[in-house]
């Protein structure tokens, strides 16, 4: 057993969690508790994130409707407690339903095609979701929804306060960075990775690529769509804004930013993507120009994004 | 009479009007190796795409220890045994040899939705996998990535492969495809060693090798099987020298 971390990329990444971990602790110290809510959607998007980096990067499956998830998440927050229905354990075991079910149905069409294909039709899945909430005009429609109290959970699990509600967010981050990783390096994750690289190949060794490629693919959705449940109740208020499809390219850009296809990478590129989005558009209003700029660059120079860079440091032997 | 381990009975297959694949009947015994040989564009690629699955036949029948794999995916044909190597090299790039390796010992034994113990701690799969690596004389290799070892080195990753699946049946896709005469020297010792251990359906364009490694030989024409033999009559039979062989051989 290994106390420390070995690499240089590790370091960073313990010490981030550990700062997440006393994140409430420091804001309440310097008085800012503005930045525990900006922290708390971060950490949010960073599940979402890790969700789709698990088929996307791990899969090769390039998803560009998994904001659908989110929205999914958040409604199955916002629906029932239209009809004051506000037991958490119903909200969390619905959005497990629904989102399992959609990625479930969806992902045994969208599978079925390749490359853009695929691409174009997880969008057009997605957009159905959309306009699909946009019509419901009993959940009011365009204009969203009021989420007047929290999923209510057991007191030990409560999220009705802010902190509580942050430390329910970071358990999930943690557990999912730990499922994940525990997932990836198991038989069924070994699988996820050969058939990205060489589909052909894993079938002719004996794997019906398929079906694992769709088990990835609804354990990808449910997380998504626990991140969505937690926004519906960090928010308060949902739209079918959440689910537009600028915000899947956004989650794409989160993964791809901090590096596809590697543990850490998404948390990193989220928190990043985050911290732009916040700071520079303080500075000015044209901040989405530098933001496109900065994406080219990324794809142009940042092989394996952050997660890359960093592990630029890391010796020979250790990395991997 | 024994039953043979493969047969293939009335085998077509055409691409539009290209007839690929003409009445081809073979059959390889147990404990065998059978070489099929042929010009370019004879179909031994195609044949061997259908016999392992990648490709559907127009019409025919394959069967592998009596059953009837015709309309089996390649999945269910790599699990009932029927072991693939590739013309064109096919491995995990960007895995390591003995990951390559792990995948194939994976894939032999059963499903695969495990979801919690590492791979990497799995001694017995290590086991296997390092098992057919010292078959192939890679072993020492074992932890290069595939892309950066070399073109002879990973076709032997590929035959390594077909070994880690425990097949019933190998077929090998032109092993010695694009390799120097100190690496296909090397590919033939290894295949020697197999021979009488493994059934072999080799498929081959390297004549030195077909008649030093098989032991009945059919020849493919234009999608047709035009002769099938022991090695010694066929290379006295004249209308295959014609067909195939060339002057040098005469």
């Amino acid at each position: 057993m290994r106390i420390l971390p070995r690499t240089v990329s590790a370091t960073v990444y313990t010490g981030f969690l550990v700062l997440l971990a006393i994140a409430p602790w420091i804001f309440s110290v310097i008085d800012e508790p503005f930045y525990l809510d900006l922290l708390s959607r971060g950490l949010i998007l960073a599940v979402a994130a890790l969700s789709l980096n698990l088929i996307l990067g791990y899969g090769g499956m390039v998803s560009l409707g998994h904001a659908a998830y989110i929205g999914i998440g958040a409604y199955c927050v916002g629906i029932p407690a239209y009809y004051d229905f506000y037991n958490g354990w119903l909200h969390l075991g619905l959005t497990v339903l629904v989102s399992g079910l959609f990625a479930l149905v969806t992902g045994a069409i969208c599978l079925r095609t390749k490359g853009v294909y695929f691409i174009m039709i997880t969008l057009a899945f997605s957009q159905m979701v959309y306009f699909t909430f946009v019509s419901l005009e009993e959940y009011g429609g365009d204009d969203g929804l009021v989420i007047y109290l929290r999923s209510e959970f057991p007191t030990w699990l409560s999220m009705d306060s802010p902190v509580a509600l942050y430390y329910w967010i970071f358990t999930v981050l943690l557990i999912t960075l730990f499922f994940i990783h525990r997932l990836v390096h198991a038989r069924f994750g070994r699988v996820i990775v050969g058939s990205r690289f060489n589909e052909d190949r894993m079938q002719s060794l004996g794997y019906s690529t398929y079906r694992y490629r769709l088990s990835c693919y609804v354990i990808s959705g449910v997380i998504c769509g626990i991140a969505g449940m937690l926004l519906g109740n960090f928010t308060s208020f949902i739209s079918p804004e959440m689910m537009g499809w600028t915000r899947s390219g956004e989650l794409i850009f989160m993964v791809v930013m901090g590096g596809a296809g590697t543990l850490f990478g998404p948390l990193v590129g989220t928190a990043a993507f985050v911290f732009l989005e916040e700071f520079l558009s303080r500075i000015t209003i044209y901040w989405h120009l530098i933001f496109g700029l900065m994406l080219i660059a990324l794809v142009l120079f940042g092989k394996g994004g952050i997660h890359g860079w960093l592990s630029a440091f890391d010796s020979e032997e250790e990395r991997g | 009479m024994n039953q043979p381990l493969l047969e293939v009975t009335d085998l077509n297959k055409n691409f539009g009007g290209i007839i690929a694949t003409s009445r081809l009947y073979l059959s390889v015994e147990q404990g065998q190796v059978h070489a099929v040989i042929g010009p370019n564009g004879a179909g031994k690629t195609t044949l061997i795409s259908q016999l392992s699955g990648q490709l559907k036949p127009t019409s025919g029948r394959i069967e592998f220890e009596g059953r009837n794999i015709t309309g089996y995916s390649t999945a269910r044909r790599a699990r009932a045994g029927l072991a693939r190597s590739f013309q064109i090299t096919s491995v995990i790039m960007p895995m390591t040899l003995l990951e390559n390796v792990m995948l194939a010992v994976q894939g032999s034994e059963g499903h695969s939705f495990r979801f919690w113990a590492s791979v990497k701690r799995d001694g017995e799969m290590i086991d296997a996998a390092m098992k057919s690596l010292v078959e192939v004389g890679l072993d020492d290799r074992a932890d290069r990535i595939a892309a950066q070892v070399s073109h002879g080195e990973r076709r032997q990753l590929e035959v390594a492969m077909a070994l880690a699946m425990g097949p019933k049946l190998l077929l090998l896709d032109e092993p010695m495809a694009g390799m120097g005469s100190e690496e296909t020297a090397r590919m033939v010792e290894i295949l020697s060693r197999l021979k009488g251990d493994k059934t072999i359906l080799l498929i081959e364009h390297d004549m030195d090798a077909v008649f030093s490694l098989a032991d009945s030989l059919s020849v493919l024409v234009n999608g047709h099987i035009i002769a099938t033999d022991t090695v010694e009559k066929i290379r006295n039979n004249s209308d295959v020298q014609q067909a195939y062989l060339g002057e040098e051989h005469a």
